[in-house]
């Protein structure tokens, strides 16, 4: 039983071991000149601004969790949509009931300002 | 799918309904048309009240393949439910504007809490158990927390979301058990299976602890009720209100219908551990309730110890006999409950006049001078409690212990007795402070609030002389349980 | 092919791992992610568990509860956000302005 795992087990070990040999040859080999400005964070180039632990605005949490709660209904759609013709018009009217409570969620979230970044 | 099949689930339908028409029509509404919307969720309630009430004189009927089911025990427990929604709105419309915590979601959560409590007491399938217990829950957590940004609240919120959390974390592990144990999540297949001898016993019996576990939790029994003091001492009393009747007769509900139908093969297990909880919860609760002087703290503890005297209807399910009694016994309680709890609660909520000060059993000295009928009023609840005539309270505690001794526990029936003795001193602490001492309450005077108090008071006296007709309701509301 | 009994003695420990967690971490945000990985401990129980009696509702059920979850994490981080304004902390330790 166990043998079934040989083929992943040999997956991890090369990829780990291909990822090991990459970062010991190149901090053997690799020629070494530190500059001030090579040690920093890296930031897409820019010179970075403040510590890196900033406090995020709270607006991205209420994203995220708006993002969670429409997201998830996608797990009640994607078996419906595979059984969809099997289903007919009853699977239909049954999602078609599933979302009236979703678009009242959503017409709530719109007008209380949910959506709105600024 | 059929017509019967909406018609089961019409009266929880037409609540969640409206619930989201109410949610939209607080968006448009303005601002000053606000109290308008405590008057509509009112019109809902009392509009599936009437459905709920025209459909009680039809037969038994499962619905959606046997997933919920109406019955006499959905009926009397829809009725219960819808009441307590009523008395919810009744008791937090002023209360709230006093508050300042009058936002528009306030009524569409209550009233989709009382659609779970509803969907609970017709569930027939573990998923909708789980499901009407979360969405009883949801609003429930979010209305603890809804005087945002006094700590206090925010903190009960809190409390009461994690210690929720983690219960419903034991029912879900429950149910998947249960599931294993037996091949299926429908409690009508589960008891078929045990019957069949096909069930994995020692699993069943895993899964129904931890059910217990969970449904402990909500019903706040000893030793899972470390939250209810803080929480029901943190939320806006409105809100206490509500959660002490509505969620508690929810979970009793559940406990009802999954333990008294559906595990009847593990009564032999069960039913000692079930005793033991009672009268643990009982003493526990009534012996640290003598020690308070908060009055919403001293309330909390009656309601873990009222919690106990419910969970006794448990203890005689071996004999047969006893079991229907004791769960009709438990419907006949839980209404007496409510009624009593509702009214403590609405004149504690009467009485508080500054929000950040809680509210002390001193503050009750001299309320017979200055509002006789309030004193009254609260007498009544507080012998119902008790279990003293003539009150529903007394009614229900007798019929409870008859059904114990029927199952041959005396021992518990004397606990139960020996504690109600206990509880006499701190219930009627307060009605000798309202009679006996000097004080000067303030009182608001509000319509809606006094009628909710006067309405529990005068049928806990008046149906308490002749109870026969509501013992027939409950009696035959379990009779297609078993 | 790896018997049902492993997948059952994983959801087990990964169960007792939350509860132990829920019990023991004192800050509110690790205490939410126990109660979840005690509510997929439950998910994976129950897909053990519909193999062993080949039908499909364990696996619907799954659905429920990730449904669910998602919600609770709508009100619980709400909450937490909302604690976290007021106190610029989580720790349910210094949640204790209610005593008795």
């Amino acid at each position: 039983m166990l043998l079934e795992y040989a083929a992943i087990a040999t997956m991890i070990l090369v990829t780990a071991l291909v990822a090991v040999i990459a970062v010991v040859l190149g901090s053997l080999f690799g020629p070494k000149r530190p500059h001030a400005r090579k040690l920093l964070p890296y930031e897409s180039g820019m010179t970075p601004i403040g510590p890196g632990t900033r406090r995020v605005p709270v607006r991205f949490y209420l994203i995220a969790v708006l993002f969670i709660l429409f997201d998830i209904e996608i797990i009640f759609f994607l078996p419906w949509a595979i059984a969809f013709r099997e289903l007919g018009w009853y699977g239909f009217w049954a999602m078609v009931v599933f979302n009236i409570p979703i678009l009242i969620g959503f017409i709530y979230e719109w007008k209380k300002g949910g959506l709105e970044w600024e | 799918m059929t017509i019967t099949d909406f018609s089961v689930i019409l009266p929880v339908t037409l609540l969640t309904a409206w619930a989201s028409i109410l949610l939209l029509a607080e968006l448009f509404l303005p601002r000053a048309q606000r109290p308008f919307l405590a008057l509509l969720a009112a019109l809902g309630l009392a509009l599936t009240l009437g459905i709920s009430l025209a459909q009680s004189a039809q037969e038994f009927a499962p619905g959606f393949g046997g997933m919920v089911v109406r019955d006499g025990f959905s009926n009397f427990l829809n009725v219960l439910f819808l009441l307590t929604g009523l008395f919810g709105v009744a008791l937090s419309y002023r209360y709230n504007q006093r508050a300042q915590i009058e936002r528009g979601e306030y009524y569409p959560l209550l009233l989709f809490s009382v659609a779970g409590m509803m969907l609970m007491g017709q569930a027939a399938d573990l998923i909708v158990v789980f499901l009407a217990l979360e969405l009883l829950s949801f609003p429930l957590y979010i209305l603890s927390a809804f005087a945002y940004p006094r700590p206090q609240s925010e903190e009960a919120g809190l409390k009461y979301f994690l210690l929720g959390a983690f219960a419903s974390g034991f029912v879900v592990y429950g149910i998947a058990l249960t599931f294993g144990a037996s091949g299926s999540t429908d409690l009508a297949r589960i008891v078929a299976s045990v019957a069949a001898g096909s069930a994995n016993l020692p699993l069943l019996t895993a899964g129904a602890g931890l059910l217990l576990v969970g449904f402990g939790f909500k019903v706040a029994a000893v030793p899972f009720h470390m939250w209810t003091p803080d929480v029901y001492q943190g939320a806006p009393t409105s809100v206490t209100a509500f959660m002490a009747a509505g969620a508690k007769t929810a979970g009793f509900a559940a406990l009802l219908r999954v333990f008294g139908a559906a595990f009847p093969a593990l009564a032999a297990d069960l039913s000692p551990l079930m005793a033991i909880l009672a009268a643990v919860t009982m003493l526990f609760g009534n012996l640290i309730a003598v020690a308070q002087t908060d009055m919403k703290r001293m309330l909390a503890y009656s309601s873990i110890a009222q919690a106990g005297y419910l969970l006794m209807a448990f203890a005689p399910f071996e004999i047969e006999a006893a079991r229907t009694m004791a769960v009709a016994g438990a419907l006949f309680y839980l209404l007496a409950y409510t009624l009593a709890s509702f009214g403590s609660w609405g004149v504690v909520i009467a009485l508080e006049k500054d929000l950040d000060r809680h509210l002390s059993i001193g503050d009750f000295a001299g309320l017979a001078r200055r509002s006789p009928w309030l004193a009254a009023a609260m007498t009544v609840f507080m012998l119902s409690l008790t279990g003293l005539p003539p009150t529903l309270g007394l009614v229900g505690k007798i019929y409870l212990f008859r059904a114990v001794i029927e199952g041959g526990m005396v021992w518990l029936a004397v606990i139960g007795a020996l504690t109600s003795v206990v509880s006499a001193f701190y219930y009627l602490r307060i009605v000798v402070n309202m009679f006996m001492r000097e004080g000067e309450p303030a009182v608001e005077r509000e319509w809606w609030l006094e009628f909710a108090i006067g309405a529990a008071a005068v049928v806990t006296v008046v149906v308490s002389l002749w109870p026969f007709p509501l013992f027939e309701w409950a009696e035959w509301a379990v009779m297609k349980l078993f | 092919m790896v018997p049902v009994s492993y997948y059952l003695v994983l959801s087990a420990i990964l169960f007792s791992l939350g509860a132990l967690g829920v019990l023991i971490r004192r800050n509110s945000l690790v205490i939410f992610m126990s109660i979840e990985l005690m509510l997929n401990a439950a998910n994976l129980a129950f897909v053990a568990f519909t193999r062993v009696h080949e039908t499909f509702s364990g696996q619907i059920f799954v659905f429920f509860v990730m449904a669910v979850a998602a919600a609770e994490v709508a009100v619980g981080l709400a909450l937490i956000v909302a604690i976290y304004r007021s106190r610029q902390s989580v720790d349910i330790d210094q949640l204790s302005s209610l005593k008795g």
